[in-house]
């Protein structure tokens, strides 16, 4: 890792980034304004949703659905598209659609206050 | 042991002659006239398979620096070359190249920008280009467009610096003349230059590395610390190139080239060809006793505004000669005016100055202009007063 707050003689050149992957270590999904939100209990584990997003945001262990990477997802709703599975009423949103669908980050934030 | 040919060379071939010697991994170019003559040459050179370089032929100038930076960052030693308005398709990756601290080469032949539309000599292109971030060396000659362009690979490439590097020449005047050019044996420039070897490059692949990732008000500001610190250094490699080339092969080159400057009391500075002229005219005038000397610059990006000023310190007045405009500047005056007076003031340096614009499109500089110069600055040191800050020379008025 770069050293925090390097000096202009500390900092790497040319503002390269030496190590692979490092973007796991911040917090990159702060600009979101839509939030995907999943329902656990239609999943299908097709992965689908893994395979397409863009940012390595959806977690699988051992072939399955985990969650959400939100200090990573970008809320670009690609999964959500992608999913192929169908949902009558979704656990979070209550709302006929797909297993992934996607909500206003900002109700989201008030939801988890209250 | 150098053996050197002499060859009656265009100044673009000199520099074609000086990128075959090289032999560089990578060429992006596009053409643009009255720079084509080198690209055009070079692809025969890669075509009859002298060179073993990747010639990529793109579709615009602003693709040519693209590919070039690419090619940079992997790790390859890269050169273009362009004028006029393919230098001014390529300003945002001028920028980029720069920034991202790659030695790049690019031969500039020297060419008006439209509009109207020109396709003849003036320094508007790479003027224009000054603040990139490049190092920008002027040559007077086919014979110095070919030193400093070998000399350019060693410049840009050294650790300290990391900068591209800019080889202008006069379009048509320098670029489509034919003069005598000694050419050295193609094994003394490839021991000169060496080989490149980046410390960072993408096709590194035990040793990853992101390029021109996201860089904001955390770290931008620190990152053009560098590249200016960088830039700080260049005048030093600079000069030391200049005199490992000149053990070399004979010809020493340093950041100007003073001409009856030893005694002079008054002093012209111009860039590349014009020099010659200047030269000429200098050499008459002093016959008749007039103090007067020439500055002829090379190197002026990184500006090196403390040697001037030293070189400057027994003069009364200077004119410097511009060819091209500052458009808005103070008068309208020529940015080398205004980066000499800017060092001159720095220094509390009180000489009186005094700014040509000349040449504009390709305008011929007849040696009558230069001794109008010449008497005016003579005029200048006897009275203590510059009637006009900048002054026209060859313009209907
Ligand atoms: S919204 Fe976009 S970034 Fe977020 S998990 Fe879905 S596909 Fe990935
Ligand atoms: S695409 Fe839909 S069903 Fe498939 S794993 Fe992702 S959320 Fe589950």
């Amino acid at each position: 890792m770069a050293k925090e707050n390097a000096t202009w003689r500390e900092a790497n050149i040319a503002g390269l980034v030496l190590e692979p992957g490092c973007t796991a270590e911040y917090n990159t999904g702060t600009w979101r304004v839509l939030r995907p939100v999943h329902d656990m209990s239609k999943c299908t584990h097709c992965l689908i949703c893994w395979v397409y997003c863009p940012d390595s945001a959806i977690v699988v262990e051992n072939g399955r659905w985990v969650r959400f990477d939100y200090d990573h997802c970008k809320g670009c709703g690609i999964c959500a598209n992608e999913c192929p599975v169908k949902v009558d009423a979704h656990e979070y949103t209550g709302k006929a659609g797909k297993v992934i669908q996607m909500v206003e980050e900002k109700s989201w934030e008030k939801e988890e206050k209250c | 042991m150098v053996v050197s040919t002499k060859m009656a060379l265009e100044g673009a071939h000199a520099s074609a002659q000086a990128m075959r010697q090289i032999n560089p991994d990578v060429v992006a170019a596009y053409p643009i006239t009255p720079q084509t003559a080198i690209v055009q040459t070079f692809s025969q050179y890669v075509a009859d398979g002298e060179v073993d370089t990747e010639f990529i032929a793109v579709e615009s100038e602003h693709a040519a620096m693209s590919a070039c930076i690419g090619a940079a960052a992997a790790g390859g030693r890269v050169m273009t070359a362009t004028a006029a308005n393919g230098l001014a398709l390529m300003w945002e990756e001028l920028y980029i190249a720069a920034s991202l601290r790659l030695p790049i080469v690019m031969s500039v032949v020297n060419r008006a920008l439209s509009a109207p539309l020109n396709i003849h000599c003036d320094h508007s292109d790479s003027m224009g280009a000054r603040d990139a971030g490049w190092i920008q060396l002027y040559s007077e000659t086919g014979q110095e467009a070919y030193d400093n362009t070998i000399q350019a690979v060693r410049i840009a490439e050294h650790p300290d610096l990391l900068l591209p590097v800019m080889v202008m020449q006069d379009g048509f005047i320098t670029g489509h003349a034919v003069e005598l050019v000694e050419v050295a044996d193609d094994a003394s420039v490839k021991e000169f230059i060496g080989t490149y070897t980046p410390k960072y490059s993408l096709l590194d692949i035990d040793h990853p590395v992101t390029f021109g990732a996201w860089d904001l008000w955390d770290y931008y500001f620190e990152h053009k610390r560098q590249q200016t610190d960088a830039m700080s250094k260049a005048m030093k490699v600079i000069v030391d190139v200049g005199k490992e080339f000149g053990q070399v092969f004979g010809r020493t080159y340093g950041i100007f080239d003073a001409y009856a400057m030893d005694d002079a009391e008054l002093a012209i500075i111009v860039l590349s060809s014009t020099a010659g002229t200047a030269r000429t005219v200098i050499r008459e005038l002093r016959k008749k006793g007039l103090k007067i000397g020439l500055l002829k610059l090379r190197v002026f990006r990184p500006f090196p505004a403390q040697e001037l000023v030293a070189a400057l310190k027994d003069v009364k007045a200077v004119a410097v000669l511009d060819r091209s405009i500052s458009f808005g500047a103070m008068e309208g005056a020529g940015p080398l005016f205004l980066e000499v007076c800017a060092a001159l003031f720095a220094a509390g340096a009180t000489q009186k100055v005094v700014n040509y614009i000349y040449g504009l499109g390709g305008r011929d500089v007849l040696p009558e202009y230069i001794e109008r110069v010449a008497s005016d600055l003579q005029e200048i040191a006897d009275t203590g007063k510059v009637k006009s800050l900048v002054n026209y020379l060859g313009l209907r008025e």
